[in-house]
């Protein structure tokens, strides 16, 4: 029988732990195809955060190491210092690249180091059971913005993919999501070309993925999509913020 | 090699990394360890190597986390403030049993402190700096010789152990020249199988980590590692004894306060005064065994330091109480006096 | 040969360090004991500095010098800070053109030696410290004279090596004055 459709090899046989409905799952099959496409899962390292992809270091087959809350940038720069001709990545969420781990992301991104980051964004923190993140929306109800999140003193969302083209080093900035078919196409091309950007030595990638959060959004999966569509689109535009030739 | 060259103290400790293999430091400027970060910014380009300015001590102990985790010996160098801020990226090291150096040349403190010697980072050197349960070797030198030694000795072990080292400087022992003779370089055949350093489709992967989430998996890993540290308590602790053989009053003292004792114990040997020093080279594992020998022998223990009292503590569980023990202390960045020092003594007698 | 703890102080800038560094290197030539230490921190940046050296024919304890039989002073502050730490019998090298007072103690020797004005007037800018050098250097035998060329060579920046005549100008000066 012709094998029409199979799970990427650089994912391994681990049950993922995510929700239902959690786009993690999809975003992990997109770097997993990436790998795969690129033939790079041999020399690939990647580094998993602290949220809820924590445990990604169980779902890739290439080396992988866990990092400290936000520190993977730092974690991948050592790393590639030591293996230039290794491919490394960093998986990481909101709370983890742009809130607690915002210095060593600004820092890793003006450095220009040839490293790719996948950057979901999900607009809340997930594993702790559904805080604000630095990239809530405003008037968004989390369990620690109850009464919606309240610019005068919980500040507004913060924009990575604008705030980092700001910087000279960054080779490419996208921002893309994962709603539909032919978004999630498009987030396969963006991120492929990421780790293609670092196979070509061309420097610092980051692929911004708006992401859903069904469990702690309070929503059904679909529900949730079309909020992505809805909500955050308008507040986090789509396309690309960088690319250097 | 064996020409004695004249060097600081931190000079010959980043020159002695490098001849350990260490070709990645991470660092960030701060008083009093930055020649360390400068002879490493001179050295490392020429030799092939990384020196990297990271953007905060978080980010430079987290650069030696992912530069361990590939089996390259990597390190950092900071003083007592940005010690506190790598103990979070430390841990993880332990966690995730993975050797580096750090390098904390001490100042006084707490807080922002000052810049002048300090030995006041003693608990959080040798009770594990960071959470969690776990150590590091601890490495006290005294001198500018032993700052080249002992980084060679810490890089070996921490490797064979799969665990960070530290060498716990001061001040003085940073900015002092002395003559020194270079270490030859080591062969080390330590085992670096568990490195990520990509599959190449050839193994199953290696994972660097320190998750278990599953509190079973999480205990064996504590009592695996604290067998392994109860090996080195045995095997590796080491100290200097000097003039001992008679002494009726030890004095126990590592670091710039032995070199202040020292001359304080010539001294009052001159005067008649039996009194000798064991001084720990070691700070984890500290040398218990030559201590509690010597509680059988001597009459009263004079702990020398920089703190109000650190290692006064592991002296006294060390001889089980059976002696008396004083502290000659002077802290803030104030050194004592060997005169200090030898009234310590004297009123031990 | 005699020991030696020696003190070297004044204003951070003043090539204090420098001149401890070219006894220190001889002392290493003569493979004897010794150890270099500076005072460092904010201090180095214009206030006042210092730098210990000990030369030793057995080994050195403490490298910080309590009771100097040396001591080399290039500004009032540091004499007013260093001057009753001198042993007994110990010997006070002194550019009177930056400092006027006079010692108190009469149980040392005192050589004033006008460093900074001899500097400026040979054309030797910025080398009182070692015209001072060259007085202590005279007084003490502290090192032998057949180091001093090769300890020079040690401390002069290989990219200048003008400066070692400069500065072996500035010794000599400083030997001869107190001669």
């Amino acid at each position: 029988m012709a094998v029409v459709f199979e799970k990427p090899h650089a994912l391994t046989d681990a049950v993922l732990h995510y929700c239902p409905g959690c786009p993690h799952g999809i975003v992990h099959r997109l770097v997993a195809e990436a790998i795969d496409e690129l033939g790079i899962e041999g020399k690939t390292i990647g580094i998993a955060p602290v949220g809820c992809s924590v445990m990604a270091y169980d779902y890739f087959r290439c080396d992988m190491v866990e990092a400290a809350h936000g520190r993977a940038p730092a974690v991948a720069t050592g790393i590639k210092r030591c293996m230039p001709d290794n491919v490394v990545f960093t998986y990481q969420g909101d709370g983890d690249l742009a809130s607690i781990g915002l210095c060593e992301t600004v820092s890793t991104a003006c450095r220009g180091e040839n490293i790719t980051i996948i950057f979901i964004n999900n607009a809340i923190y997930g594993m702790t059971g559904g805080q604000m993140a630095p990239t809530s929306l405003l008037g968004q109800v989390t369990q620690t913005s109850p009464y919606g999140r309240d610019p005068k003193t919980q500040g507004y969302p913060i924009k990575i993919c604008e705030l980092l083209s700001t910087l000279d080093a960054p080779a490419y900035l996208e921002r893309v999501t994962v709603t539909d078919v032919k978004n999630v196409k498009n987030a396969k091309r963006a991120i492929k070309k990421a780790f293609q950007n670092q196979i070509e030595g061309k420097g610092f990638s980051l692929v911004e993925v708006l992401s859903a959060c069904p469990t702690n959004w309070g929503m059904t999966p679909t529900d949730a999509l079309q909020w992505v569509t809805d909500k955050m689109v308008p507040v986090y535009p789509l396309g690309c913020f960088r690319d250097k030739e | 090699m064996s020409e004695k060259v004249l060097m600081k103290g931190n000079e010959a400790l980043a020159e002695a990394a490098i001849i350990a293999g260490c070709r990645h430091y991470f660092g960030y400027p701060i008083t009093p360890q930055t020649e360390v970060a400068a002879y490493m910014a001179k050295r490392m380009p020429k030799i092939g190597g990384t020196f990297l300015q990271a953007e905060s001590e978080i980010a430079a102990i987290n650069m030696v986390y992912g530069a361990a985790s590939t089996g390259h010996r990597a390190m950092t160098s900071s003083s007592s403030p940005g010690i506190s801020l790598k103990c979070e990226g430390i841990s993880y090291l332990a966690g995730a049993d993975l050797p580096a150096l750090i390098i904390n040349v001490q100042r006084g403190g707490p807080g922002l402190g000052g810049i002048q010697p300090g030995q006041s980072d003693y608990f959080l050197a040798t009770r594990g700096p960071g959470h969690g349960d776990f150590h590091v070797l601890v490495f006290a030198p005294s001198g500018v010789q032993e700052m080249a030694d002992l980084t060679l000795k810490a890089f070996d072990l921490a490797e064979k152990y799969r665990m960070p080292s530290m060498i716990l400087a001061d001040g003085t022992m940073g900015q002092m020249m002395e003559p020194v003779v270079l270490p030859e370089p080591q062969e080390s055949h330590n085992d670096l199988s568990w490195a990520v350093t990509g599959t190449n489709m050839e193994r199953e992967h290696n994972i660097v980590n320190s998750l278990y989430l599953q509190p079973q998996d999480l205990e064996d890993m504590n009592n695996q590692r604290f067998a392994r540290y109860a090996e080195i308590e045995k095997k590796e602790a080491m100290w200097e004894e000097f003039m001992m053989e008679d002494a009726e009053i030890c004095v126990v003292s590592y670091g710039i306060t032995a070199r202040i004792a020292r001359n304080a114990i010539n001294e009052a040997r001159k005067q008649g005064i039996k009194v000798g020093m064991i001084r720990p080279i070691t700070l984890w594992p500290f040398p218990k065994a030559p201590l509690a020998a010597a509680a059988d022998k001597v009459k009263h223990f004079v702990c020398v330091e920089l703190n109000m009292g650190q290692m006064k503590e592991d002296v006294e569980l060390a001889i089980s109480c059976k002696k008396p023990v004083d502290l000659c202390y002077r802290v803030g960045g104030m050194i004592p006096s060997p005169t200090e020092v030898l009234e310590a003594i004297k009123k031990a007698m | 040969m005699a020991n030696h703890e020696i003190v070297i102080a004044g204003f951070g800038g003043q090539g204090l360090l420098f001149s401890g560094k070219v006894l220190a290197y001889a002392g290493l030539l003569e493979g004897r004991e010794l150890s270099w230490l500076p005072s460092y921190g904010p201090e180095m940046r214009g206030g006042t500095a210092n730098c210990n050296v000990i030369l030793s024919d057995t080994p050195i304890g403490s490298p910080i010098v309590e009771k100097p039989d040396v001591l080399m002073v290039m500004n009032t502050p540091s004499l007013d800070k260093f001057e009753d730490t001198v042993v007994p019998g110990g010997k006070i090298f002194i550019d009177s053109t930056m400092i006027t007072r006079k010692v108190n103690r009469t149980d040392v020797e005192v050589y004033y030696v006008p460093a900074t004005a001899m500097a400026l007037e040979k054309g030797l800018t910025g080398l009182a410290n070692m015209i001072l050098t060259g007085a202590l250097l005279e007084k003490t035998h502290c090192i032998k004279d057949e180091s001093l060329d090769a300890a020079l060579h040690k401390v002069v920046p290989a990219k200048k090596p003008e400066l070692f005549d400069t500065n072996m100008n500035a010794v000599v000066l400083g030997r001869e004055y107190v001669k």
